[in-house]
């Protein structure tokens, strides 16, 4: 007999094969994070109930097993190796495997050259990432694979990491899309991650063995990546077990399974791991602490008791529904809260209802609503005010603590932390997409434990040694619990590790404070998060200061909305009666805006008594039905100017352009110099998400940025037109504009032609030039340039080259000189007005739409003008700055951020690629560049995401910050 | 370069006067590199690794996003600021800059700028580059200083290389590293006494060292022969890479990373490169091919030495190792490690090292395209390519790096078990050209044996 042990991520698997390799016994089951416990307890198993006593050769495979073998003196097999030698007993036909495991991808080419591989650290899990979408969706897998049964349509889920795939699908369930079509669109996440992330350009075809718990328990699932692949793969008999297999056929020696039992009891007993301090040194300490909270607390009535007018907040949250009802003096007289479960407006509709019941005949003077449904919640029911969830926060926490200086609020999916200074917010910190380490954060990771939020938050209190997690994104932690469960952390010690981790990641990645100095004296924390008391007290512990965490932390926004409501002196609201809220009715419809190239997806939402209401737009095109150009907008004019430049035909053949990275600026150059050669030059022309997927199988790194990754899909859209050849050549320099000590291009847009050239196969069958060209030496261009052009094509001369390049350079300046001269014109024009004028810096490619995702134009519906960091970096001379100032596009940034410094009307919100490392840098310098000067620093990160919620609310309260200054 | 907060310099005089402290890199080059700041009259320490609390310290006054190796250097030296070890007012650092167009260069500011963050603001930095930036440093690199780097480079080389060929097959455990530290010390006597860096010395020392290496008893069985590569500070620090070179090691392998010279070689000749592709100074050109003839002069007596026993594969010449770049990455990659992590990894697959890590930080913006970006190529010249990228960040864990390593290895080990225990010799060696030029995209994927038997 021979055993193999698989310790996953989340569940264990054993199986037992006979002398003829005969699979005689098999189990699978959750460990809950008991690794070591369960291990021990399946092997004891074996040794009585299987083997009875008799020794076996035993080997350990699995994620999550390999330190626990070693340990316990138990051969370990890589488990990617495991399933290769399971399939080549089992399924010796197959050509590839595709396994996914609960937080492992995997894909293994069997035959025309073997090759493994596997997810790399920032991919996120599968089996996990789907069962926190079920969460989130408040399914089961099971019935998520049920409801995507009978899907219609499937929406764009950015495929990378599980936190990017929640942001986008969150909105959608927020709009009321049907619960079928995102549990189908997750599907087709998982699928183009497993392709993006694993195939990089390696064609999956033959025959297919899908393996691993989601694709045996998940149909759907399966189904998808056959349609995707367009194959017809299997999932075979004992598909969970493979790796298991694996182990036991490797396994040779043979050992007692009660000394390994044994082992693995004194494992778990010495195993030691990185640990922070215990939270409370004793009970004493704790309920010290305890009593100082409780003394922040609200006055409250009783709702049934109340006399006169009420105001009411609601806030429609990304996960939940929240309300508060005061009375004239301030007094809390009712609070309600629900998970929103998908349909925000049914249980805001019954919340109101059960105020009015509550107080037949109650007058309700105002209703104020916040969050992201704001705009919803006000169409639907008749709110009388809107206001942007940062100043409802800010709102609250003034009635706690009138002379506030900084807020953190940090709920269920988001976290907003605000610096105030003069009475008006100064500083604004979102998290960011891929560091949502939020309430949802602690509350998965409790219910995969097994416990509920508060026990598991109770668990903490008293940990002795919590587990140091470090401050980085769900994924990352999720291995990093692992590893701690493995080296025999107690949940007691792995909760608070995570609430300190949460901390972290607030103070450290969203705020990047160093110090208590850097935030304030008078702070005031709140969120539904800061129930926790480990995460409170971790907090404290960790900025070394007494906080005020309100007894309605989870509330403030609702209460805050409630106190605008109040302040604005209004007696009687246009809130529906209680007999139009017994009819209310609502029917969403979801279609996509043809309008432009966003291609928005729509929530169109009808109300009973004919109001409608139109959700998911960018721009206000949708709704006033206006014009296509909007004169106040740089980076469409930019787009417009790029589109002018259309092929001319010549007599030498048609050269394909790439639209990507650096060539967004160095077209107007490029276009020119080749159509005096006599080429006809054609754009791949502006990106879209198809273009993407048609090229993301060749992608190597998965964590570039995606500017950059659009590349292949642009390759792939030039190779299928016939051309004669491909230019995009390899600019270590850029021009050289005076600004900076140098002038670099950043890594990326220097050498990207390298990586396509290495990797898309579609080059095989096209010239491809992507020599090393040097445009910031302007006088030995042309000779370098003929010698480069004389390798592809004959009889392009020196003198020709000149005059091409001569003309080349005049159409660049000339550009450039366009595009600010549009830039006084819309300065002007917004000045006549009086609108703010925002620059939205970042590079010439954000001007894309598919990269951008139309931040510009909604920049714009919110009545400002845009223009463009390059537009205004000419004005300023060379500056010191405290970094190394050596990118040409980055100087630029700089320069602007300068400039608006004596601009009253200006401002400026930096666009930041995720994965830019570059911008690591140029964001804290532009942020101390803008400080210094008393200005706001706006930042927005980027990536194939559109959560546009969270961008409106961050331009929202930029906006708000600047009419209170 | 001027900044807005004035920071201190270090002055000609704080040499007498203050500790200069220095991130440990590569632990055997930088105790020769130390011992030659010494003679020089430099009060100089070599930070230990500091533990758990580095990486903290960093991402407390780093940018999350930076790179690992800013942050981990960064943490460490606030780190031993804040350990009370160090008259604050009496110390100072050293950092490297390399003046490239990654975010390397800017280490150096993200420093001075954590520093005044940390509440030492009075502790000058002090910059270690070859490029000519900081030039009003009172640190310089004299022609001796020079001169002694250059030899302490290369002695390190050299030690590294012979440890890591012997040290898996000693057969008394210890013996290799003994040796090493018999060397670093006898070089650092050497130097005091004005020896150890005119070429006859480092002829002699090559010489010697190499029969001290061949003298240590072995016992050769086949191991899994495993190359590393990736960006410098990861690729040879402890700190940086969780201590790869020891846990392949402790896996039974023999381990072969490239050597810092191949670096230094390597930036000055984009020095004359860069000249060549775009135009520019032709005293820069040739005072860069300049240094590489001398260098180059120097390399030779230590192949030579090596080369002269046969049970130890002497390192590629920097010259033949540029060579390997053509047609599969331009030389005018530059930024970070470049064309020359490539042409590592073809040169591992000709000298027998099939099995490569290829370490870098999380999100290292050069190493997407000369690191990862490269693998496919690579795999298509040659097939039997086992390279697997690792990414290293404060966040991510060292299971999940080691599972990696641990998937790259069992192939490794089947390779090694189906030979007969015979490691393969690489695909093609360096004098039969393996493809040439622009046409590579054109070459499919070719197929090759399945190594495996259709039943376990």
């Amino acid at each position: 007999m021979k055993i193999g042990l698989d310790i996953g991520s989340t569940t264990i698997k054993c199986v037992v094969l006979d002398d003829d390799l005969k699979l005689v016994y098999k189990t699978y089951e959750r460990h809950f994070s008991h690794i070591v416990e369960k291990a021990r307890e399946l092997v004891l198993r074996m040794h009585t109930e299987v083997l009875h006593g008799a020794p076996a050769p035993l080997s350990i495979s699995g994620s999550a097993g390999m330190g626990l073998a070693d340990a316990c003196g138990v051969p370990f097999v890589q488990e990617v190796f495991a399933t290769r030698v399971a399939a080549k007993r089992y399924a010796p036909d197959a050509d590839v495997i595709i396994e996914l495991g609960g937080e492992d991808a995997k894909i293994l080419f069997l035959t025309g050259g073997a090759e493994v591989r596997m997810n790399g650290s920032c991919a996120g899990g599968t089996g996990a990432f789907i069962d926190q979408m079920a969460t989130l969706l408040k399914m089961t897998p099971d019935e998520m694979n049920e409801a995507a049964r009978g899907a219609q349509k499937t929406y764009t889920i950015a495929s990378r990491c599980g936190v990017f795939a929640k942001s986008d699908i969150q909105p959608l369930i927020n709009q009321g899309a049907a619960l079928g079509d995102v549990a189908a669109s997750i599907f087709g996440a998982v699928v183009n991650q497993t392709i993006a992330g694993l195939a990089q350009g390696r064609r999956i075809e033959g025959n297919i063995l899908y393996l691993g718990g989601p694709l045996t328990f998940l149909p759907q699932l399966k189904k998808t990546f056959d349609k995707t692949l367009g194959v017809k793969g299997t999932c075979p008999e004992n598909s969970l077990y493979y790796v298991a297999l694996g182990a036991a056929l490797y396994s040779d020696a043979e050992l007692s399974l009660a000394e390994v039992a044994e082992k693995l009891a004194d494992y778990s007993a010495h195993a030691v791991y990185a640990s922070c301090p215990a939270l409370f040194e004793n009970k004493d300490e704790y309920e010290a602490f305890r009593a100082r909270h409780e003394k922040a607390a609200v006055p409250r009535k009783a709702l049934a008791d109340c006399a006169g007018p009420v105001h009411i907040g609601i806030d429609v949250g990304s996960t939940t529904v929240k309300a508060a009802v005061i009375d004239a003096g301030g007094n809390l007289l009712h609070t309600d809260y629900q998970p929103n479960q998908g349909s925000p407006l049914a249980h805001l509709r019954q919340m109101l209802l059960d105020i009015y019941h509550a107080r037949p005949g109650l007058q309700v003077a105002s209703v104020t609503a916040t969050g992201y449904g704001e705009e919803l919640a006000k169409a639907a029911f008749g709110a009388d005010f809107g206001v942007v969830e940062t100043v409802a926060h800010f709102t609250a926490a003034k009635h706690f603590l009138p002379d506030v200086d900084f807020v953190i609020d940090i709920g269920g999916q988001d976290m907003k932390c605000f610096r105030i200074e003069d009475g008006a917010i100064s500083d604004l910190f979102l998290n960011e997409a891929c560091s949502s380490g939020c309430g949802s954060f602690l509350q998965t990771f409790a219910e995969a434990l097994g416990y509920s939020v508060r026990d598991f938050a109770k668990l903490a209190l008293f940990a002795d040694h919590p587990v140091d997690l470090g401050s980085r994104c769900t994924v990352f932690m999720n291995s990093s619990v692992k590893q701690a469960q493995k080296d025999g952390a107690s949940v007691e010690n792995i909760s608070a590790g995570l609430a300190v981790s949460v901390v972290k990641n607030a103070l450290y990645k969203v705020i990047r404070a160093s110090g208590p100095d850097e935030l304030g004296k008078k702070i005031v924390v709140q969120g539904g998060t800061f129930y926790n008391e480990a995460v409170l007290r971790a907090f404290e512990r960790e900025m070394g200061v007494e906080v005020i965490r309100p007894d309605i932390a989870g509330l403030m926004g609702a209460f805050g909305a409630a106190l605008y409501g109040r302040s604005k002196g209004k007696t009687q609201s246009t809130l529906l009666s209680p007999e139009e809220l017994e009819s209310f009715t609502q029917e969403t419809r979801s279609v996509n805006c043809g309008l432009c190239g966003n291609h928005c997806t729509l929530a169109v939402h009808r109300f009973s008594g004919g109001r409608k209401f139109i959700s998911g737009n960018r721009c206000d095109r949708p709704v006033t039905h206006r014009g296509a150009e909007n004169p106040l907008n740089l980076y469409e004019a930019k787009r417009r100017m790029l589109a002018e430049y259309q092929p001319v035909p010549g007599v030498r053949g048609r050269l394909g352009i790439p639209l990507g990275l650096g060539m967004y600026e160095l077209l107007p150059f490029w276009h020119t110099f080749f159509t005096k050669l006599g080429f006809a030059v054609e754009t791949s022309g502006p990106s879209s998400r198809a273009m993407y997927l048609a090229g993301q199988d060749s992608i190597p790194s998965d964590t570039v940025c995606y500017p950059a990754k659009l590349l292949h899909g642009h390759i792939r859209a030039l190779a299928g037109r016939g051309l004669d050849a491909i230019f995009y050549p390899c600019m270590t320099y850029n021009m050289n504009e005076g600004l900076g000590d140098n002038h670099y291009n950043c890594p990326v847009v220097a050498y990207y032609p390298e990586v396509l050239a290495a990797n898309c196969p579609e080059l095989a069958n096209i010239p491809f030039i992507h020599d090393y060209i040097g445009i910031h030496r302007r006088k030995e261009f042309p000779k370098k340039m003929t010698a480069i052009l004389a390798q592809y094509f004959d009889g392009i001369g020196l003198d020709e080259v000149k005059h091409a390049a001569d003309a080349a350079y005049a159409a660049h300046d000339a550009h450039l000189a366009r595009v600010r001269e549009k830039a006084v014109e819309i300065i002007a024009h917004a000045r006549a007005e009086g609108r703010q004028i925002i620059v939205l810096a970042g590079r010439p490619y954000h001007v894309d739409e598919e990269i951008n995702h139309g931040i510009d134009q909604l920049l714009c519906s919110c009545g400002a003008a845009v223009i463009t960091e390059d537009s205004l970096s000419h004005l300023v001379e060379k500056f010191p700055t405290s970094v190394l100032n050596q990118w040409t596009y980055h100087s630029r940034l700089y320069a602007a951020a300068r400039y608006i410094a004596d601009q009253p009307d200006m401002n400026l919100v930096q666009l930041v690629s995720f994965g830019c490392g570059v911008d690591a840098i140029t964001t804290d310098e532009t942020r101390e560049i803008l400080q210094r000067e008393g200005k706001l620093y706006t930042q927005i990160k980027i990536d194939e995401i559109t959560n546009l919620g969270a961008v409106n609310i961050r331009l929202r309260s930029l906006f708000a910050a600047i009419e209170a200054r | 370069m001027q900044s807005i907060q004035a920071y201190p310099k270090f002055t000609q005089e704080m040499k007498a006067t203050h500790t200069l402290l220095i991130p440990n890199m590569a632990p055997i080059h930088f105790e020769m590199m130390r011992a030659a700041m010494e003679d020089e009259g430099y009060r100089v320490q070599v930070l230990g690794a500091g533990g758990h609390a580095v990486a903290q310290e960093g991402l407390r006054y780093v940018h999350n996003d930076t790179c690992y190796p800013a942050l981990l250097v960064i943490g460490q030296f606030i780190n031993a600021l804040k350990s009370g070890q160090y008259d604050l007012d009496h110390t100072a650092l050293l950092i490297t800059q390399t003046g490239g167009g990654c975010r390397a260069s800017n280490y150096i500011h993200l420093l001075r700028k954590a520093l005044v963050k940390a509440g030492f603001p009075q502790v000058p930095v002090a910059s270690l580059n070859f490029s000519g930036l900081e030039k009003d440093s009172g640190f310089q690199l004299t022609l001796p200083l020079l001169r002694r780097f250059v030899a302490s480079i290369f002695y390190g080389d050299a030690l590294m290389s012979l440890a890591n060929q012997t040290r898996p097959y000693e057969n008394e455990p210890g013996a290799a590293d003994a040796c090493v530290k018999r060397w670093t010390d006898a070089v650092a006597r050497q130097f005091d006494a004005k020896r150890g860096v005119s070429k006859k010395d480092m002829a002699k020392n090559f010489a010697a060292i190499a029969a001290d290496f061949a003298a240590i008893p072995v016992t050769r069985v086949p191991k899994v022969k495993v190359g590393v590569v990736g960006e410098i500070y990861v690729k040879y620090s402890p700190l940086g890479n969780n201590g790869l070179e020891q846990f392949l090691q402790s896996e039974g392998c023999e381990v072969n990373l490239p050597g810092l010279m191949g670096f230094v070689q390597y930036c000055a000749a984009n020095m004359s490169e860069t000249v060549r592709l775009y135009g520019g100074s032709k005293i820069e050109e040739l005072g860069a091919d300049a240094v590489l003839a001398w260098l180059a002069a120097r390399e030779t007596l230590m192949i030579d030495a090596i080369r002269a026993y046969p049970q130890f594969h002497a390192p590629t010449s920097f010259a033949d190792t540029k060579k390997l770049a053509s047609g599969v990455i331009g030389i005018g990659n530059k930024m970070g490690e470049g064309w020359l992590l490539t042409s590592e990894m073809m040169e591992l697959q000709q000298t027998g090292f099939e099995n490569i890590v290829c370490a870098q930080p999380f999100g290292c913006l050069p190493n997407h395209i000369c690191g990862k970006g490269m693998i496919n190529r690579i795999r298509v010249i040659y097939p039997r390519a086992n390279i697997t990228p690792i990414d290293y960040d404060p966040g991510a864990t060292r299971v999940n790096q080691e599972n990696r390593i641990k998937l790259m290895l069992s192939v490794a080990r089947e390779r090694l078990e189906q030979s007969g225990g015979t490691p393969p010799a690489g695909g093609h060696t360096a004098e039969q050209p393996v493809y040439g030029g622009a046409d590579l995209p054109g070459v499919s994927r070719p197929v090759f044996p399945d190594p495996v038997p259709a039943h376990v």
